[in-house]
């Protein structure tokens, strides 16, 4: 295993133990900062050298994904999972939209392997962001008048890991790698380390749900379970289909199968009040974000690999 | 001598309201509020402030009576059924009535 998960083991192991061990705030902003433009930057660099005519037709249809999959989820939850219309329309938000720290366990454990990725993977992580959000708060709301859109849409767009990964991607795009070179030691020499701090206190975060958890009960285990794998492999067709190597369609998949736990509890708590924060965070924070670093990410790779084999 | 008592409001709330809070103060006719980072404890659970989603803040403003409230009505009536928030008042004696 990737030496970088068993920090989040012994983050969620000393949370769960109610140790003191516990990162400031500050530092929590500023491991996310780093990783948000590291990733950012990594693609901007590769992004220059890439033919932009093929990644146009591809980012539309990474979009289109982006808006389908609430629409996916929706239904399923209410029907089966019985859940009220706000909180199937919050979940749906959270799963639509990815989450950034498994994207960088997801490139962390392709780089372990010497697996090389499309350098548009970090372009479509910005995409992916937005659009299921927007799509559960119109589930929950309807085109309702009296909604504070323009507010909502300065919250999605202007929140902090957009901001950051899009700042990356142009300043990595505009300075190209040569450009890029000097701040390399603290951008990509020091990433796996930056990574395996951000997992402890992404233990102890994951520890701190554990409460919810455990009123909740098996619904949320079941779902946040079972929702990634579907969502994942609908993922890695897309890439599959849109001529991705293996690399790209893992990270395809890992972006579809993960779920938001930063900008989509942000907006959700503004526009939908009435949905239950918690339900959807710990979900994504307690259930799917620690399945997908332990189990799904090596699933979605061999599941990658073998749609290459066997499809060519 | 002029009157120099006025009602103090504190606010213990989550800390993603903050903005849309502190500019619904002033247009409810407030001069000024402080904000401070909060932790602790109620009926939503532990708030310990730990990450941006389970912090608190905790939003003190100094006003006359009749702007009192009018934010305690609109706190009531936007945010009382969904978020996590409290609110208590007490009367207070000020050195520069002008300023409040």
């Amino acid at each position: 295993m990737d030496p970088v998960i068993w920090f989040f083991v012994l983050g969620l192991v000393a949370g769960l133990a109610k140790s003191d061990l516990r990162l400031p705030p500050a530092i929590y902003d500023l491991l996310s900062t780093l990783l948000l433009i590291t990733i950012g930057l990594k693609g901007g660099v590769e992004l220059a050298r890439s033919d932009v005519a093929a990644v146009l037709p591809q980012a539309a249809g990474v979009l289109a994904i982006g808006f389908v999959l609430p629409l996916l989820v929706f239904p399923v939850l209410r029907a089966i999972g019985r859940f009220g219309r706000a909180d199937a329309a919050s979940l749906a938000a959270h799963y639509g939209s990815v989450s950034v720290a498994t994207f960088a366990v997801g490139v962390s454990f392709l780089v372990e392997r010497g697996v090389s990725y499309d350098s548009q993977l970090p372009l479509f992580l910005v995409l992916l962001e937005v659009p299921a959000i927007v799509v559960g708060i119109l589930l929950a709301r309807g085109l309702r008048s009296g909604q504070r859109w323009g507010k909502l849409l300065h919250e999605i767009f202007l929140g902090k890991s957009i901001v950051l990964l899009v700042g990356g991607l142009g300043i990595g795009w505009a300075a190209g790698s040569e450009g890029i070179a000097p701040l390399e030691p603290l951008f990509f020499d020091l990433f796996k380390g930056v990574l395996a701090l951000f997992l402890l206190e992404m233990g102890l975060i994951a520890a701190s749900q554990a409460q919810v958890l455990r009123d909740k009960g098996l619904a949320v285990v079941l779902f946040g379970i079972l929702a990634p794998v579907p969502l994942a492999a609908a993922g890695a067709a897309a890439g599959w289909l849109m001529g991705l190597s293996v690399g790209g369609t893992t990270l395809l998949a890992v972006l579809t199968g993960s779920a938001s736990y930063i900008a989509a509890p942000a907006a959700m708590r503004i526009a939908v009040p009435e949905a239950n924060p918690s339900l959807s965070l710990t979900a994504s924070l307690g259930v799917t974000f620690p399945f997908n670093i332990f189990a799904g990410i090596p699933f979605y790779y061999w599941i990658a690999t073998a749609l290459h084999q066997w499809g060519g | 001598m002029p009157d120099d008592s006025r009602r103090l409001i504190t606010i213990v709330t989550e800390a993603i309201l903050e903005v849309e809070l502190c500019e619904a103060l002033e247009k409810l006719g407030a001069t000024g509020y402080t904000v401070t980072n909060a932790r602790g404890s109620g009926n939503r659970g532990i708030r310990d402030a730990g990450w941006s989603s389970s912090s608190n803040v905790r939003v003190e403003v100094v006003c006359k009576e009749e702007v009192a409230q009018r934010i305690i009505t609109h706190l009531r009536d936007n945010y009382y059924n969904d978020y996590a928030m409290i609110l208590f008042e007490s009367d207070v004696r000020v050195l520069r009535p002008d300023k409040f």
